[in-house]
């Protein structure tokens, strides 16, 4: 099997040299933040405890890996074996999604070193607890969904890989990947359910939980589509049009159903016209909905648009957008209310995130080339 | 027995011996803060400031009325913090105050985002920080001694005893003075109730007191919707992703297993 797709496969190219680039300066800003603390490397205050790492890093990184849980379960649970190509590159994205937040989370606490206290410190009546309980097992989940393909490469512990590749393991690895995936993408919302003074009423409500999983099954299935056809084109290869249909389809079904769950919230609660106030908040609610939500979900609804593949990456995009703006919304509407003081972040910030992202995208090109990721529909075993 | 403080907004002279008292200790740092044009110095509660008095004027026919209103932690009967941390760094205890353990702190701040009343402060510019906020002298207290801005405060503005009887003295001072106080006890019902409580001759809004704070206490608003149900909702999702597993893979089992 060929996997570079062609003989002369170059990983060493000028972007990817940019990748390193950006994640080792990352790295060193990193750090710098780990040296001097967070007064010195960020613009957070007491007014803005949160800043882009927990909005970007943290809270949009989580529900931007969601793609992981819903092929999976597509492919496995639901065993529609159209899916059952892209399931490893899904897979292989969570994973490298959740190590960055993971990394992203332990340069963000103030304590990195205590990171480990959760594991032992039990607080069941804390949305963070849970939150940080359910990342860990996913994150440890992947890896041993990921584990059997390093293996398979490094050609070592045989028995351990054909353990972790037996389907009842597989299948239960992979139930109680989306069980915590329900557990802690909903949890991330359910964080500002303490918060009702202070995050505006088109965001708040007493189904935020409920809406943040709804959002992320939606931006799971975007970032797996432009994933296909981003790694389709770096691979030299054909793009897959019956998976990039499913997954548009798929997209706009989930549209549809948050956008009519987000709707019937703001009617039941009496709050569907504060969309039309003309605040800076109404605007953006319908930057947010309209553009990340219905917009897409048109698009994708239309084959036209779901058989060009500059037309599927611009309607995914859209929902990206969509979705980082939401919790960017959250966070930064809640925190508006603290205090007087604006934030905008460091450049120490700016560098550790994009660092963050280059990293997963070097790590990403890295694996993808070096282990068994993509296979064709023929050479399943599953 | 549970201690509380009631807070007599209308004794307060602005003197600020609370403030140098609640320094001295606690052994915290008075850096140089300009006063940027008004009484209330520092400006902001930070991880140096427990508590400060704020400053407000108003205008009674031609002359200037001042108030003092003295800012710290509330010390609620079932606070926001500590059902927002993740490893039970913040706890009330049992005699009323709302202590905090440095060393199971991770930093993740989200005590700071929950609080109703915005209290928890963080350490900024240090490798090691800690979440910084009154403590109700909780070993002071424990020993049997008042906090130390009560026992510094010359104007008796703060009665400190057990909450039973705080609470009844400030029911006692409304009914005993009409038209003095306005009909509200903040901290009586304000976010299920909280150790200390405030009364004041004019709306607590107008006094730069919260008062979209929510009558019920904080913890339930994650508990009731989210954490309380998330069990059943995951045994509801395992029975669904088990049902629709067998369903869809019933005949690639069957071969599987030929």
């Amino acid at each position: 099997m060929n996997r570079q797709g062609s003989e002369n496969y170059r990983f060493f190219t000028s972007k990817t040299w940019i990748l390193l680039g950006l994640a080792v300066f990352g790295a060193i800003v990193a750090l710098y933040r780990l040296a001097v603390g967070l007064g010195p490397a960020t613009n957070l205050s007491d007014s803005t405890p949160w800043g882009l790492w927990i909005a970007f890093d943290v809270t949009t990184g989580v529900a931007l890996a969601a793609g992981g849980f819903t092929v999976t379960f597509a492919a496995y649970v639901a065993n529609w074996d159209k899916f059952k190509p892209i399931a490893r590159a899904a897979t292989l994205t969570a994973f490298l999604g959740y190590l960055l937040v993971v990394f992203g989370v332990f340069l963000d606490i103030g304590k990195p070193f205590s990171i480990w206290h959760p594991i032992f410190f039990w607080q069941p009546g804390s949305v963070m607890f849970e939150i940080v309980i359910c990342i860990t097992l996913y994150t440890l989940v992947l890896f041993l969904e990921f584990l059997p393909w390093l293996l398979e490469r490094l050609n070592v512990l045989t028995g351990v890989r054909d353990f972790l590749e037996k389907r009842s393991v597989l299948f239960t690895l992979v139930i109680l990947g989306i069980m915590l995936s329900y557990g802690h993408q909903s949890s991330l919302g359910g964080l500002f359910l303490i918060t009702p003074a202070k995050l505006h009423p088109l965001w708040y409500t007493q189904f935020i939980h409920h809406l943040f999983f709804l959002s992320a099954v939606c931006v799971g299935l975007s970032m797996v589509s432009c994933e296909t056809i981003v790694s389709a084109n770096m691979r030299n290869r054909e793009h897959e049009t019956g998976i990039l249909d499913g997954l548009a389809r798929g997209t706009a079904i989930a549209l549809l159903v948050y956008f009519l769950a987000r709707m019937a919230d703001l009617a039941i609660k009496g709050n569907i016209t504060a969309m039309f106030e003309g605040s800076p908040q109404s605007g953006l609610f319908l930057l947010e909905m309209g553009v990340g939500v219905v917009l897409p979900m048109l698009l994708l609804a239309s084959k036209s648009i779901r058989s060009s593949i500059p037309a599927l990456l611009t309607s995914h995009g859209m929902v990206i957008f969509g979705v980082v703006l939401n919790r960017f919304n959250v966070v930064f509407l809640t925190e508006s209310n603290m205090g007087a003081a604006a934030y905008f972040p460091s450049w120490q910030e700016f560098a550790i995130t994009v660092g963050l992202v280059s990293a997963g995208l070097f790590l990403y090109k890295l694996i993808v080339t070096q282990l068994p990721i993509f296979t064709t529909a023929a050479e399943q075993k599953h | 027995m549970s201690k509380g403080v009631l807070v007599d907004t209308t004794r307060c002279i602005g003197c600020r011996s609370c403030q140098i008292a609640c320094k001295a200790w606690h052994d915290l740092d008075a850096r140089y803060k300009p006063s940027n044009g008004t009484y209330t110095s520092p400006q902001k509660l930070s991880a140096d400031c427990y508590t400060l008095i704020e400053f407000f004027e108003k205008k009674t026919g031609d002359q200037p009325s001042w108030k003092f209103v003295k800012d710290q932690c509330l010390h609620c009967q079932d606070p926001a913090c500590a059902s927002a941390c993740p490893v039970g760094a913040l706890k009330k205890t049992s005699q009323g105050p709302v202590v905090y353990d440095q060393w199971l702190c991770i930093g993740c701040r989200y005590c700071m985002l929950a609080c109703p009343f915005q209290i928890p402060k963080y350490e900024w510019d240090t490798t090691d920080p800690w979440v910084q906020k009154c403590n109700f002298c909780a070993s002071r207290v424990e020993s049997g001694m008042e906090p130390a801005c009560v026992k510094a405060c010359p104007m008796d503005v703060m009665y400190f005893d057990d909450y039973a009887k705080v609470a009844q003295e400030a029911e006692r001072r409304i009914a005993n003075f009409p038209g003095k106080y306005v009909n509200h006890i903040y901290g009586y019902r304000e976010a299920g109730g909280t150790s200390w409580m405030y009364i004041a001759d004019r709306p607590f809004r107008e006094l730069g007191f919260n008062t979209d704070v929510s009558d019920k206490p904080y913890p339930a608003m994650t508990w009731k919707p989210s954490l309380s149900k998330i069990l059943w909702e995951e045994a509801g999702l395992l029975a669904v992703l088990g049902g629709i597993l067998y369903l869809r893979n019933r005949r690639n089992h069957e071969e599987g297993q030929k």
